[in-house]
């Protein structure tokens, strides 16, 4: 075998993990060990894991805060209804590929429209733009009206009234949301996705323009002076981190059987970013465990009823302030570089790893 | 073109084996204001193709502006710069360093959190051609491209005999290793004219005399000119074959280390201190 | 005349965000942080106010002394317990801590104050308004009383930052919080006095805005959280004078917007104003420019 780099084992590792993840979920579920309310949660895990995810490609990769991710999941997830509720004829998972692939088409489009201005910004200043986009987003398709009838699709801004449907069904009702989702969305469906935008994603940031994007988070000036054309490869992240959005949000619409459009607010966006920031900045497989985690804590603190939202806080404000303390984080360090030089002194670990070397 | 270059007789610091070829750089009246002041004015200067080229004066006195000027990270009030015969008026950074200007900076910019091989990778970008698509599919191009960028790296890297460091984090390199890393990732973008921005500053005695060797040696391989802000004068009176002094934004004197070390303007404005304990 | 009418609960509207804007900007300013629990201290300060005049019949100025102490007193006491060990974190670690902050004063408002919304009763009930025009047009009085405070408040900050040792000390360690050290500021206890001057100021922002839109529930300090600080970025964050611009021109583009584009739009006009302004002014109105060092 050859010689495997350090970033090729540690994304074999979490593809292992999310394969496993997968494996021994179907397990449990065919021999009925899954609980009804986890079922419920599983296709919703997958979302926010490619959330998470694709949002990491934007704050952790590119470097860059963006406080609306949930803007680009609402295009994907109401592009994604009409796409699936339009073509009744065909299968459900043709139904479903072709909304997550148009859903994605869609926030790519919404992303390149945000970026293209919003990048030149910089810091807080970007931040709050992509919040004010999330809004603006938000609000436009909370006046948005879509029915289908038998000579195809109508748009209308103002009500339903004013669609003219000659006997049609009304796709999305402005404030109203999408009324009536068929449920295509699946856990295996869920699942492939998060291979998918893993593959992208780690694909991406090992590659060319991976480079070029980490660069201009570690030092834009100095990535400007060796040539790398900024604009281009802030871009490139911000529309592929849409892209991912889109297609996680159709996933997620497919899965109700209606949603409404203040499902993708501010706080949607600032979820998510938490999941990104507790999973560590850059950190894709950190990313995966966060969004699965904190997806399912509020569900396991049902019982607790009123209290879970409070304890949700109360553990994430000591999150932050245990983990950037100087004093624990120095200790980490410290235990970091013991585990390290014991593993030095002792090679067999490193045998077992399948002829692992580092130069 | 070369016309241009005889109007501005101030500029004939020429070296006798860069006299036929035209030069790389030419400055003529190149100047910078911010507000009401001028921090640099009337910079003439020629640099032959293989020259190595010093820039030094005070604190203050407006060098690392010039470097700042000459790769448009602020555009010029006024003045032309003439890069291998083309003029760069209009252009940005990026555009500049893809016309054959590569710099290091004064206060060191690595992309600290990648590895060592990425940041000369990273300089390699340009001579790279496979795109978004090519990576995220793994298509063959990609493979084909990082093979390539990954033994040019590693042999960019051993001028400074640092190929063993490819693997390293750039942020957790010693000091000296950091400057000379910023150098190898500058050459990675093929230049025609390498800036340095005090590339010898935190280096202990030995390893200037080495960073000496290599600079010569980068020029000889390479065929390219150096320019560089300096203040350690061994350095600069030791390789630098052509020096500009510069004082209040302005060129104060131009000549061979001997004719800079005589200048009685320089002894008074700059050297004057120096040449007692440096020398 | 309809114009008018609207300028003015424009004015009214905006002098409102202004005053949140402050909280957001005066914080901004000195600890670098985007503090978004700064919302949610509104609606404290407005529960507060509410109980005091509902449950405990005191009078209306009794209320809103009551709600400054505590929302001030609660200012203090998230930076010290939240903020303030992140010093040396990253600005995202800061954010996230203050969005928990946020969650956890909502949550517990929940708690205490249950989901259903509550009819609070403005604090100038009764008073006169200001009839114009022969009694064509009447400015009702919480407007007049918004506009007032707002402006007493900017005078009032304007002269303590100016003129009085603590001002300057706060303005000193916005530029600079290691050289105002140096100089013998305590940098600790000017934070934490910015923190309790905006939080005394929020608590004041909450009693107005639920004077003029009754319905309190434990999300209400959440929107115009968001615009505020949306108003503080318009005028450029971190400048007194820029959040009270800030602040009056998006109270008027909102209610102009709600009369004359489009009732549902009107966020959406407001935050696309933010976004041309800042594309054309990357730092805002009256924001500094800042530059690289290379």
């Amino acid at each position: 075998m050859k010689k495997i780099s350090k970033t090729t084992r540690s994304n074999l590792i979490t593809y292992a993990m999310v394969v496993a993840a997968f494996v021994i979920m179907q397990i449990l579920s065919v021999t009925g060990h899954v609980s009804n309310s986890l079922a419920g949660q599983l296709v919703p895990i997958c979302v926010y894991i490619c959330m998470a995810v694709s949002l990491n490609l934007t704050v952790g990769i590119l470097g860059e805060l963006s406080l609306g991710h949930a803007g680009f999941m609402s295009v994907g997830a109401f592009t994604g209804v009409v796409v699936a509720m339009s073509i009744q004829n065909a299968a459900g998972p043709v139904r479903l590929v072709l909304a997550i692939v148009i859903g994605g088409i869609m926030a790519g489009i919404a992303g390149v429209i945000v970026g293209v201005p919003v990048l030149r910004l910089r810091g807080d200043y970007l931040a709050i733009v992509t919040l004010a986009f999330g809004e603006i987003i938000k609000n436009l398709l909370n006046n948005i009206y879509v029915g289908v009838d038998s000579h195809g699709l109508h748009f209308s801004m103002k009500d339903t009234a004013s669609l003219n449907l000659d006997n049609g069904t009304i796709l999305i009702n402005g404030p109203m949301g999408a009324p009536g989702i068929e449920k295509l969305s699946t856990f295996v469906a869920g699942f492939i996705l998060v291979l998918i935008v893993l593959t992208v994603t780690l694909n991406l940031i090992r590659s060319r323009s991976g480079r070029a994007i980490m660069a201009i988070r570690d030092n834009r000036i100095a990535a400007e002076s060796v040539g790398i054309n900024i604009t281009k490869y802030k871009l490139m992240a911000f529309v592929t981190s849409a892209v991912l959005a889109g297609m996680s949000g159709a996933l997620y619409a497919m899965n109700y059987s209606s949603i409404l459009p203040k499902k993708f607010d501010f706080n949607t966006s600032i979820l998510v970013l938490v999941f990104v920031v507790l999973g560590g900045m850059g950190n894709i497989r950190g990313s995966i465990i966060a969004a699965t985690v904190l997806t399912i804590l509020p569900e396991a603190l049902r019982a607790l009823n009123d209290y879970r939202m409070l304890i949700y806080a109360v553990v994430l404000i000591l999150v932050m302030l245990v983990t950037n303390n100087p004093i624990l984080k120095n200790g980490w360090t410290l235990v970091k570089e013991k585990l390290a030089f014991w593993r030095k002194k002792t090679p067999e670990p490193a045998a077992e790893g399948g002829g692992v070397h580092e130069q | 073109m070369s016309s241009k270059y005889i109007e501005v007789p101030s500029n004939a610091m020429l070296l006798e084996r860069d006299i036929d070829k035209s030069p790389v750089l030419e400055t003529m009246h190149l100047g910078i204001d911010f507000g009401g002041l001028t921090a640099v004015d009337e910079f003439n200067l020629t640099i032959g193709r293989t020259e190595i080229v010093g820039l030094i004066g005070p604190n203050g006195a407006g060098k690392t502006t010039v470097f700042n000027l000459l790769t448009k990270v602020y555009q010029p009030t006024r003045g032309t710069i003439l890069l291998n015969g083309k003029e760069t008026s209009g252009m940005n950074t990026v555009q500049v360093n893809k016309a054959g200007i590569a710099r290091t900076f004064q206060n060191i910019r690595l992309f600290s959190a990648l590895t060592v091989e990425d940041n000369v990778k990273i300089g390699l970008h340009n001579s790279m051609n496979a795109g978004m698509f090519s990576g995220i599919l793994r298509l063959p191009r990609h493979w084909k491209n990082e093979r390539v960028a990954h033994e040019r790296a590693l042999e960019l890297l051993s001028i400074f005999e640092m190929e063993d460091l490819a693997n390293h984090q750039a942020g957790s390199l010693p000091y000296g290793a950091q400057r000379r890393l910023e150098i190898v990732r500058a050459l990675a973008t093929n230049p025609s004219l390498l800036l340095l921005d005090e590339p010898a500053a935190g280096m202990n005695p030995s390893e200037t005399a080495e960073l000496m060797e290599n600079i010569r040696k980068i020029r000889d391989t390479f065929q390219i000119a150096v320019m560089l802000i300096e203040h350690d004068m061994n350095l600069v009176m030791g390789i630098c074959e052509g020096i500009a002094v510069l004082n209040y934004g302005k060129i104060i004197a131009k000549g061979t280390p001997e004719e800079i070390q005589n200048n009685p303007q320089v002894i008074e404005a700059y050297l004057g201190k120096q040449k007692e304990d440096g020398q | 005349m309809n114009l008018l009418l609207n300028l003015i609960n424009g004015i009214s509207l905006g002098s409102v965000y202004a005053i949140i804007a402050l909280g957001y900007t005066m914080v901004y300013g000195i600890a670098k942080m985007l503090n978004f629990a700064h919302g949610d201290v509104i609606m404290v300060g407005a529960y507060i106010c509410f109980c005091a005049m509902s449950y405990l019949n005191l009078p209306p100025l009794v209320g809103v002394v009551l709600a400054m102490i505590v929302c001030t007193a609660l200012g203090m006491i998230i930076e010290r317990l939240a903020y303030k060990p992140l010093r040396e974190a990253t600005s995202l670690a800061v954010l996230i801590t203050a969005i928990g902050v946020s969650y956890f004063l909502q949550n517990t408002a929940l708690l205490i104050w249950k989901s259903d919304p509550k009819v609070f009763t403005s604090v100038v009930d009764g008073w006169p308004g200001l009839k114009l025009f022969g009694g064509e047009m009447t400015i009702s009085p919480v407007t007049i009383v918004t506009v007032l405070a707002n402006i007493v408040i900017m005078v009032g900050l304007t002269l303590f930052t100016s003129r009085t040792k603590k001002g300057k000390a706060m303005r000193a360690v916005s530029e600079d919080k290691g050289a105002a050290q140096l100089m013998g500021i305590n940098v600790n206890s000017t934070i934490s006095l910015t923190f309790a001057i905006g939080s005394g100021l929020a608590a004041i922002a909450g009693v107005l805005l639920c004077s003029a839109y009754p319905t309190l529930m434990p999300t209400t300090g959440s929107m115009p959280g968001i615009k505020a600080f949306t108003a503080a970025v318009l005028g450029g964050i971190g400048s007194i004078p820029g959040a009270m611009l800030g602040g009056v021109l998006l109270g008027v583009i909102e209610i102009f917007g709600k009369a004359y584009i489009s009732t549902q739009l009107s966020d959406a006009i407001v935050f696309a104003v933010l976004i041309i302004v800042l594309l054309i002014k990357p730092t805002g109105l009256l924001g500094k420019k800042i530059s690289e060092k290379v």
